[in-house]
């Protein structure tokens, strides 16, 4: 029995194993600056961890078997335990945690701490049941004015996010369903709800953020490669959670000009 | 506590008193343990109906018919808060915990056996309560077992949330109050109904584990409860605590000026503590089994339980891992990080106890101590996927994915069963008199234990992946579409495992009655219910009082005539 347990313990360790370290399935390409850095923190994780991983459930495996009753075995070590032993690996488990979550701090703060430089793309991410919607300030850089009374999902676009169209700023406000981004140029979102929670989740960014009625959350990133990147919903918002999903096309600037230019020329 | 003496110097005869309204805490924890039994049945079949839907959308099933992915959500919010309340929380605690308890520390019974009685049968209504959601108009909600508003808050956010959605609540509200009632019981009878000689430091780790579980269960239900009034008034008294202004579906609703946060703020810092209420009692049980089985003292006695206590302490500091992502102030993520990590030193310092307290011993394989094994091994496997999801920046890509899913099944719910299993195998003799299969045990195990890795340990990769959780389907999104191999070798998994569950129950019932009769101490263990008769007497030592001379693992001592000592042997210990 303790040999089964050693085989079985030790082939799951190694089972498991197999399909990180191939990397059969793994994170997605990462396509923003971020995402170095992000892939950097967790490849350095999950090494570590491997680490422990296989001496823990090896030794597991091991400790079973050897130590199992036999007609042979002698008396047990009669111990209550070892106070320096427990200070070693208390001691040793808490720089590596604490290590660990010391050195990915840095980079949370260059995510989050600090705004969005002057000179970002400035986009409106609005979550509804269960669509997401962009918009963009237009030429005056200003957003205009939404209300509550004015929003309309069944009619989509700027009546879904209820723009009102009596201020002055909404004139040149550009709302579509598909999210473009200039490549290498940094964006400055605004990230809302108008009903529930949901997420804002682009795998392929590195990019989460939840989108909560009430609150407007300023978040950036940067997008380094030109592609499409497919937005899928990461909290439960309703039945539809499922099938709210979206495109973030990140394109060259021109390309983004021009788009930007079309749309604008199209609401005149 | 002359009120328990004279409750109990007389069994009741009566049936009804005897086996139903019964305040004696032996029956009272077998009444526990049923309705987990059942509630796991319950909890186990929503899962397979998930697992089928996720791979098999359109399968016309018997029962219910084709799932629509409404349905899909009222699966997966009961199948969450059936297992986490009903069974995570019922069995260890109120089924092992009230059964053996009052035992280990050599009281005729709990101090409050009145509100024990109470504590179970709300915990009853709770349950009848939340299975009531199926067969309301528009059924059980969807909102998640975490309940987020304003998807909770309001009616019109979809089918389920409007009686089924205030079902929900107050189901929980009463398990809250049935668990408050438990809570203090324990707590009570640990600090006071202690036989002589039962310093806190001789007591059993499964007794320390149970002591620390209800303090958690103390200083957290209560907030849940608190929680939980509010939604009910937001949901049906037109209050604002947790719902802004929205528009749904084009409507505006009646809120403003609430917050989603606030909720999500009480919601986890009962939630966090929740986790440990779950796999504390199985740390104990392991504990206990690893040191019985290997003929070993417990390796590190204090270190285990500062580390449970410091795991207990800590864990009322670290809910906010829960909302990295959530729109909380970033600079406290940073906090919230950093105590994360520090609670899995305790963890950490457990595993390595255990390791040492199999190290050197002479094993036995009885299928107890095949579980406690198992745990170990879940514990670490579920465990380590923790450092990743503590680092709020890894939680940019992991956090609301199957990674999240993965770790916390194999740690709170795997690993939790685990412990449940070795307690359930390791306590049947002393409760039911007789003893369970073993040949039936071990296949029960194998089967268990690879099954349950194969289901859980591919989320991890189907997380890592982008893999979102709580989709119906994996068919709108096409890099989702790509990771439907995953899911389906996970489905047939966890039909196989599900099937194997039969072995167990099939197991149970059958050693109730036909099982060979079981002696007073089969393990050779050492703790005081193993002193007494089989099953125990009504005041638990038939008219003795037990007094305590020993620690609770003398394996193994040398000199001594065999090779355990029991706690209230006379023989004396060498000194350690």
């Amino acid at each position: 029995m303790g040999f089964a347990l050693l085989v079985i313990i030790w082939l799951i360790t190694f089972g498991s194993a197999y399909f990180f370290i191939a990397k059969t399935w793994w994170l997605p390409v990462g396509a923003s600056a971020a995402a170095h850095w992000i892939d950097g923190q967790f490849t350095l994780t999950y090494v570590l961890m491997g680490i422990v991983f296989f001496a823990a459930q090896l030794s597991l495996g091991y400790i079973v078997w050897k130590y199992r009753e036999r007609p042979s075995s002698g008396p047990v070590e009669y111990s209550h335990g070892n106070t320096t032993l427990e200070v070693v690996w208390t001691i040793l488990t808490a720089v590596l945690f604490i290590g660990l979550n010391l050195m990915g701090s840095s980079v949370w703060a260059s995510q989050r701490f600090d705004p969005a430089q002057p000179g970002a793309v400035p986009v409106e991410v609005t979550g509804m049941q269960f669509a997401w919607y962009f918009r963009y300030p237009g030429l005056d850089g200003k957003y205009g004015a939404t209300n509550a009374t004015l929003m309309d999902p069944s009619a989509g676009g700027e009546a879904a996010v209820g723009l009102d169209p009596s201020d002055p700023a909404a004139k040149d406000d550009v709302v579509t369903g598909t999210m473009f981004l200039p490549v290498n140029r940094e964006v400055d979102l605004s990230i809302r709800s108008v009903d529930v929670i949901h997420s804002f989740f682009v795998p392929s960014l590195r990019f989460k953020q939840d989108a909560v009625p009430g609150l407007n959350i300023h978040m950036h990133f940067t997008p380094n490669q030109i592609g499409d990147y497919e937005i899928a919903c990461a909290e439960l918002c309703g039945l539809g959670h499922y099938k709210m999903h979206g495109i973030v096309k990140v394109v060259s600037q021109e390309d983004f000009d021009r788009w930007l230019a079309a749309r604008e020329a199209e609401k005149q | 506590m002359a009120t328990t003496a004279t409750l109990h110097s007389h069994a009741p005869q009566g049936f009804i008193r005897k086996y139903i309204f019964s305040l004696d805490h032996k029956v009272i924890g077998l009444q526990y343990f049923f309705l987990a039994l059942t509630a796991v049945w319950v909890g186990m079949f929503l899962s397979l109906l998930m697992r089928i839907h996720l791979v098999w959308p359109t399968a016309s099933l018997p029962l219910v018919g084709e799932i629509k992915p409404e349905m899909y959500l009222s699966l997966l919010t009961m199948h969450g808060t059936i297992m986490v309340f009903f069974v995570l929380t019922t069995a260890p605690q109120g089924g092992f915990g009230n059964y053996v308890l009052p035992i280990q520390i050599g009281a005729p019974d709990m101090a409050f056996p009145v509100l024990n009685m109470l504590s179970f049968w709300t915990t009853f209504v709770g349950f009848v309560v939340i299975l009531a959601a199926f067969f309301v108009s528009g059924g059980a909600p969807l909102h998640g077992w975490t309940g987020y508003p304003p998807l909770s808050a309001v009616q019109s956010a979809g089918p389920g949330e409007g009686l089924g959605a205030d079902l929900w609540i107050t189901s929980i509200a009463i398990f809250c109050a049935a668990s408050l009632m438990g809570a203090l019981n324990f707590i009570t009878t640990t600090l006071d109904l202690r036989a002589k000689g039962m310093t806190l430091m001789r007591m059993p780790l499964t007794v320390w584990s149970w002591f620390i579980t209800a303090i958690l269960g103390l200083l957290a239900f209560g907030v849940l409860l608190s929680a939980g009034i509010l939604l009910l008034m937001d949901r049906n008294l037109g209050t604002s605590f947790y719902v802004p202004l929205i528009v749904v579906n084009g409507q505006i609703m009646g809120h403003k000026g609430g917050s989603p946060l606030l909720w999500q703020h009480l919601f986890w810092f009962f939630g966090h503590p929740e986790v440990y209420i779950a796999i504390l009692p199985g740390m104990g049980v392991t504990s206990q089994v690893l040191s019985t089985f290997s003929r070993k003292p417990i390796f590190g006695y204090k270190a285990m339980v500062y580390a449970m206590l410091s795991i207990g302490f800590l864990g009322f500091m670290v809910w906010g891992h829960h909302m990295f992502m959530s729109g909380m102030s970033p600079y406290s993520a940073f906090a919230f990080s950093l105590l994360t990590m520090c609670i899995g030193v305790p963890s950490a310092i457990k595993t390595f106890n255990w390791l040492g307290t199999m190290w050197k011993g002479r094993i036995r394989f009885y299928t107890p101590m095949l579980f406690a094994i198992g745990f170990v091994s879940l514990f670490v496997s579920g465990g380590l996927s923790g450092p990743f999801l503590a680092q709020p920046v890894l939680d940019i890509q992991l956090h609301d994915t199957y990674f999240v899913v993965g770790h916390f099944h194999l740690i709170m719910g795997v690993a939790a069963i685990f412990g449940i299993f070795a307690a359930t195998y390791y306590w049947f003799p002393k409760m039911f008199g007789r003893m369970m299969n073993e040949s039936w045990g071990k296949a029960h195990f194998w089967l268990t234990f690879i099954g349950t890795y194969a289901i859980f340990m591919p989320m991890h990769y189907l997380g890592m992946a982008g893999g979102t959780r709580r989709y119906s389907q994996y068919t709108e999104v096409a890099y989702l579409q790509r990771l439907m191999p995953i899911h389906t070798f996970m489905t047939y998994a966890a039909i196989i495992t599900i099937a194997s569950q039969f072995i167990f129950v099939i197991n149970l019932f059958w050693s109730m009655f036909k099982g060979p009769k079981a002696s007073d101490n089969p393990w050779e263990s050492t703790t005081l219910e193993w002193t007494t008769a089989t099953p125990p007497p009504h005041d638990n030592f038939g008219g003795r009082t037990p007094v305590v001379k020993h620690g609770p693992y003398e394996y193994g001592v040398p000199g001594a005539a065999k090779d355990f000592i029991m706690q209230t042997d006379p023989a004396t210990t060498p000194a350690h």
